[in-house]
């Protein structure tokens, strides 16, 4: 397994979020995770990346064990993560923002950032503006290609949808469909957007109050009786 | 014709010093929002560590341009890792233990070296302009302070150190989620900021002279130039160095050296009132 996560509790402070979460990731495979606001999805992919300290259970990646590294320890290792908000650099360039995403040295950096660009055309008439003047939908494609510059084996991809224009969205799905038949990406997705989750992913875990209930297959999502009992989502 | 040639090197001068004081203070508070209330006895180590360096039979260009800054580079380093580090984000805090740090220094400074001025004499001699004469050392000041400003930007434009700083100081997370180290990129960076003050002091110590308390003429200064630069820190240090330098030197220059001080605060209460965010919350946004 790529990533084995075994009862693992966290929170803000003294608030718990998470109770108990355990899954496990197989390399390449594209794994979305679904559930109500509040659930504790985003609390998720911050404490795997190691932005919130694990307070119970224990986290593998590639087979070590990283549940006490620091987050620049595990982003070295392999882990990529897109944010939700995408948390672009607003005062750096687009191209110094992806050669923020080279900052692990995994290549010569003009290569990477190159080999990257060609999976995102609409950013390289982009390179010379500024991060923060790019539009919701182009900072979406700048994060995730950012991420791709350090060459991780998984990505934690937050939200990509949220507050994008339709036409960008479909463009995420190409991109990230073609990089996961080319390049054997591994991804954690998580999404409130139904059609984008059911198009990316293999398998989806229902999250609720802080722990892992279910599982689903993509085809399912079309149950209006499943959706609304564990997304909340009436269709 | 003579006279203007004078004053205009003046007016260059009052920029340079201007800069070379602030520059240190632009990384540290600008970049790293860190209100160092040590900074003036930064620039003071500097001067000492020079004057240390040269009575010790070092050449005095060595010990201003390479002693200086290294030695108050690693004082930096450690006063990061020992004080500041854990103080990031809460401001107050950060205030209390660098004024505490200053006030140290000085009395550190004092029982070492003693109450007294000590300097060292400005080397290169001076120039003839017309019936005018002039040191040549002003120029070199004027030549430190170009490079340092010039250096910077190369270093923030072009290395991999540069970008990482930055997009640190954005986005400390961020920056961690690619891989980068931010503990390790403020230490380097308060580093850096300490060894640009320490070599602004030791450049200035020819010219002011070095006593404990120095730092307390330099740190208000400091701080007004770095404010009404705003929040790009080259192109805001350099742009408030301009023009605050050629007011305060304008107005010596028509009047006495006191009225130039207070005509540079007024010109910075003006700016401030006008453009709260200083001068590239307006202009030269683009800049680094």
């Amino acid at each position: 397994m790529m990533l084995d996560v075994q009862g693992l509790r966290t929170g803000y402070g003294r608030i718990p979020i998470l109770n108990d979460v355990s899954f496990a990731v197989a390399e390449g495979e594209f794994i979305g995770i679904l559930g109500h606001n509040g659930m504790g999805k985003t609390t998720l992919l911050k404490a795997l990346m190691g932005f919130l300290p694990a307070t119970g259970g224990r986290v593998h990646f590639g087979g070590e064990d990283v549940t006490a590294l620091e987050p620049y320890r595990r982003a070295r290792l392999g882990l990529g993560y897109v944010p939700q908000g995408r948390e672009i650099f607003p005062a750096l360039t687009v191209y110094d923002n992806l050669r923020m995403g080279c900052a692990k040295q995994v290549g010569a950096e003009d290569d990477v950032i190159e080999t990257v660009l060609q999976e995102f055309p609409r950013l390289k008439p982009l390179l010379d503006r500024l991060g923060g003047a790019l539009s919701g939908g182009e900072q979406q494609l700048l994060a995730i290609a950012r991420c791709l510059c350090g060459k991780p084996r998984l990505v934690l991809l937050d939200e990509p949808t949220e507050g994008i224009q339709p036409s960008i969205i479909e463009e995420i799905v190409d991109t990230l469909q073609r990089l996961r038949d080319s390049s054997g990406l591994t991804m954690i997705l998580v999404e409130q957007n139904l059609d984008f989750i059911a198009a990316m992913s293999q398998r989806i875990l229902i999250i609720q109050k802080g722990k892992i209930t279910r599982e689903v297959q993509p085809g399912n999502l079309g149950d209006p009786s499943l959706v609304g009992e564990f997304i909340g989502i009436t269709t | 014709m003579d006279l203007v040639v004078l004053v205009a090197i003046q007016v260059l001068y009052a920029i340079a010093s201007l800069a070379l004081i602030s520059v240190g203070l632009a990384i540290i508070f600008g970049m790293m929002r860190v209100i160092n209330l040590a900074h003036g006895e930064f620039l003071m180590l500097g001067g000492y560590a020079a004057i240390v360096a040269t009575s010790n039979g070092m050449s005095i260009w060595l010990a201003m341009l390479v002693v200086a800054p290294i030695v108050v580079g690693i004082i930096g380093v450690i006063v990061e890792r020992t004080i500041i580090r854990f103080l990031y984000g809460r401001m107050i805090d950060t205030m209390l233990a660098t004024w505490g740090l200053s006030l140290f220094l000085v009395g550190l400074t004092t029982a070492m070296f003693g109450n007294t001025t000590v300097g060292i004499s400005a080397p290169l001699g001076s120039f003839q302009i017309g019936a005018y004469r002039t040191s040549v050392y002003t120029l070199f000041v004027i030549a430190v302070a170009t490079g340092v400003l010039a250096g910077i930007y190369a270093v923030m434009r072009w290395t991999r150190l540069g970008l990482l700083a930055r997009g640190t100081m954005q986005n400390a997370n961020m920056a961690a989620a690619l891989g980068v180290n931010p503990p390790r990129v403020y230490a380097i960076t308060f580093g850096v900021g300490a060894a640009l003050s320490g070599l602004a002091g030791a450049v200035l110590a020819p010219v002011s002279g070095v006593f404990p308390t120095i730092g307390v003429a330099y740190v208000a200064k400091s701080f007004i130039t770095v404010i009404g630069g705003g929040a790009a820190i080259l192109s805001g240090t350099a742009s408030a160095s301009v023009l605050f330098g050629t007011i305060n030197q304008i107005a010596t220059f028509a009047t006495t050296p006191v009225f130039g001080e207070v005509a540079l605060l007024a010109a910075a209460i003006v700016l401030i009132r006008l453009l709260p965010q200083g001068i590239t919350g307006r202009f030269f946004r683009r800049g680094l």
